[in-house]
């Protein structure tokens, strides 16, 4: 490093940290930062280090390289967790997302009712998973399941829900589409509700018929707001676990339930749940990246 | 667009039927399961499991009421989850509001990279975290108590507290507490007596948010917590499956007790709720 760089290092330092504003501004944020890494960072690191041995819940064990892996890879369970996590994330969040956009345009008026319509949306949402993964459960059950009955009754299903695996993850994707969709519409409308009037005023005078005013003025403006709805949605999906745990009564594997078992119930695969850990860490860290730089998110909060 | 279809005098009357047509549907759906599950909780289990199954309900009852809460198991989770659901809200915004003021307000060199970890953090898979954590909890003996829940709710709220009270307090107009520092006062003198009466709304909103996050929440104390005497009651109810096996009915109305709380927040500040959960995602 130069003399020049030292100094102009030394500089920014001198200024963040002598000026009291900017050093009460440190003291501010510290706290809450320091509470976040502490409990969420270290045991990452922590995780990846297990995974890299025969780790059980007592000891780190012998260093075994990437052996935990291999052999997770070739676990049948993992593998089911896997695709049954991806079928889930795509289907829900495609459909939250058609319905929900649907949904926005439809409300985004004044109206009588509003009140009524916000509660109902804000009803599912507020409602714990597991709550109402069991009230859905209790409406799919086979001796006094309604949804089980109807679709009994116009031949829609074969066989009770509760004891397909097929069934079940159409259910979960139904369950969630119910309990989320309007938290998506809720989202799309607030930033349908950022679009001046004037924009399709002037557009309509030009002559743009309804689909041109969509395609080329509210899809490019709700952009932003669509990723961010959008993002969450697959950050969640993607990491689900309540809703199956409950839902299917422990059959139905994701890949949370995956590490969940290997961490509490099957002592034997600590070390391949920890692999599976680092494997949902890392997997959902580069679909945040993807959506961010590939698909141009913003995530400044500068004005 | 839509938004053309049900207003405006040209319009004919059939667009505005068919509006709240669909607007009636979409809140049926979106009510449905509680009004069921409900209807399933004050019916006579002859009644329950009658096929097809009825609609209209012949003199509600109350036994599967009287059952889940001569539980003690039951009532017992209902204070375990306000104690969590409470202590977190309180620690979420103490921190958060701290840091959400320096954020918005003052003028630091890694304000970018800290709302960046921040929002990175409300990504986080959580479950990536639950063995080494509770291998350390099991170490310090925090396995089985409150504040195992309560340390990583806070950890995973704190996001969503900041990044809300962020938003809320740039709204806050910046006149009165330059007016306060040119009288005197200090940074934190100028947050504790004109920020915090001011921005009072918004931190109870937020409150809310938090408050519901904490008592939704499932992994962290399905992992930390197996003794009723600290679950919450998102742990203690799908166990009921299993209590009350066949009990269809007592299920239904334990779902009723722990929803309500919830239902009547939602009602109460819908418009609050709604102004703070896209306060962090659209951009005004």
């Amino acid at each position: 490093m130069t003399t020049a760089s030292r100094e102009k290092k030394r500089g920014w330092l001198k200024e963040e940290f002598g000026n009291p504003e900017r050093r009460t501004a440190y003291y501010m944020v510290l706290p809450a930062l320091l509470i976040i890494l502490l409990v969420a960072v270290y045991p990452v690191i922590n995780s990846i280090w297990l995974s890299l041995h025969q780790a059980t819940i007592t000891q780190t064990g012998q260093f075994v390289g990437l052996e935990n892996y291999t052999e997770m890879f070739q676990n049948e369970d993992f593998i089911s967790g896997l695709t049954n996590t991806v079928i889930f994330t795509v289907a829900s969040v495609f459909f939250e997302f058609i319905i929900g956009l649907g949904i926005a345009l439809a409300i985004n008026q004044a109206f009588r009712g509003r009140g009524l319509v916000r509660a109902a949306i804000l009803v599912p949402w507020a409602f714990p998973t597991v709550i109402s993964a069991a009230m859905w459960r209790l409406m799919f059950q086979d001796q006094v399941g309604v949804i089980n009955y109807v679709a009994n009754a116009i031949g829609l299903i074969s066989e009770p829900i509760l004891s397909d695996r097929t069934l079940l993850l159409i259910g979960s994707i139904l369950v969630d589409v119910w309990k989320t969709t309007p938290f998506m519409a809720l989202l799309l409308l607030a930033g349908l509700q950022t679009i001046p009037a004037d924009v399709y005023e002037a557009a309509r005078v030009d002559g743009a018929n309804v689909f041109q005013r969509f395609f080329q003025i509210t899809m490019p403006l709700l952009k932003p707001t669509i990723l961010v709805a959008v993002l969450f949605r697959t950050m969640d999906s993607y990491r689900v676990y309540d809703l199956f745990w409950v839902m299917s009564n422990r059959q139905l594997e994701s890949l949370s339930t995956y590490v969940y078992k290997g961490v509490r119930i099957s002592q034997l695969q600590f070390a391949q749940g920890n692999a599976a850990a680092v494997f949902i860490f890392f997997t959902a860290f580069l679909l945040a990246l993807f959506f961010i730089y590939g698909l141009g998110m913003q995530t400044s909060t500068e004005d | 667009m839509a938004s053309a279809t049900a207003t405006g005098g040209s319009k004919s009357n059939l667009n505005v039927i068919l509006f709240y047509v669909f607007l009636f549907l979409f809140v049926l759906v979106s009510l449905f399961p509680l009004l069921w599950v409900f209807k399933m909780s004050i019916v006579t289990k002859a009644d329950l499991f009658q096929s097809p199954a009825t609609t209209l309900v012949a003199p509600p009852i109350s036994d599967n009421y009287g059952t889940i809460f001569s539980n003690p198991d039951f009532r017992r989770a209902l204070v375990n989850s306000t104690i969590i659901a409470g202590v977190t809200t309180v620690i979420c915004l103490f921190f958060g509001a701290i840091c959400a003021y320096a954020i918005a307000r003052l003028r630091f060199r890694f304000k970018s990279t800290v709302m960046t970890t921040i929002l990175a953090i409300s990504f986080f898979p959580a479950v990536a975290i639950i063995a080494p954590l509770f291998v350390l909890f099991s170490n310090v003996g925090l396995i089985n108590t409150y504040w195992s829940v309560i340390i990583t709710d806070v950890v995973f709220a704190l996001p969503l507290t900041i990044w809300i009270l962020v938003a809320f307090f740039k709204e806050l107009p910046k006149d009165l507490e330059e007016a306060a520092k040119v009288d005197g006062a200090t940074t934190v003198q100028a947050f504790r007596k004109v920020i915090v009466p001011l921005a009072a709304p918004g931190v109870f909103t937020t409150a809310i948010l938090t408050f519901i996050f904490a008592w939704n929440e499932f992994l962290f104390a399905n992992t930390f917590l197996f003794d009723a005497t600290t679950q919450p009651v998102t742990v203690a109810i799908p166990n009921f499956a299993t209590v009350y096996t066949v009990d269809y009915g007592a299920q239904s109305a334990a779902a009723v007790v722990v929803t309500i709380p919830l239902v009547i927040l939602v009602l109460l500040f819908q418009r609050r709720i709604v102004s703070g959960l896209t306060a962090g995602a659209v951009k005004g």
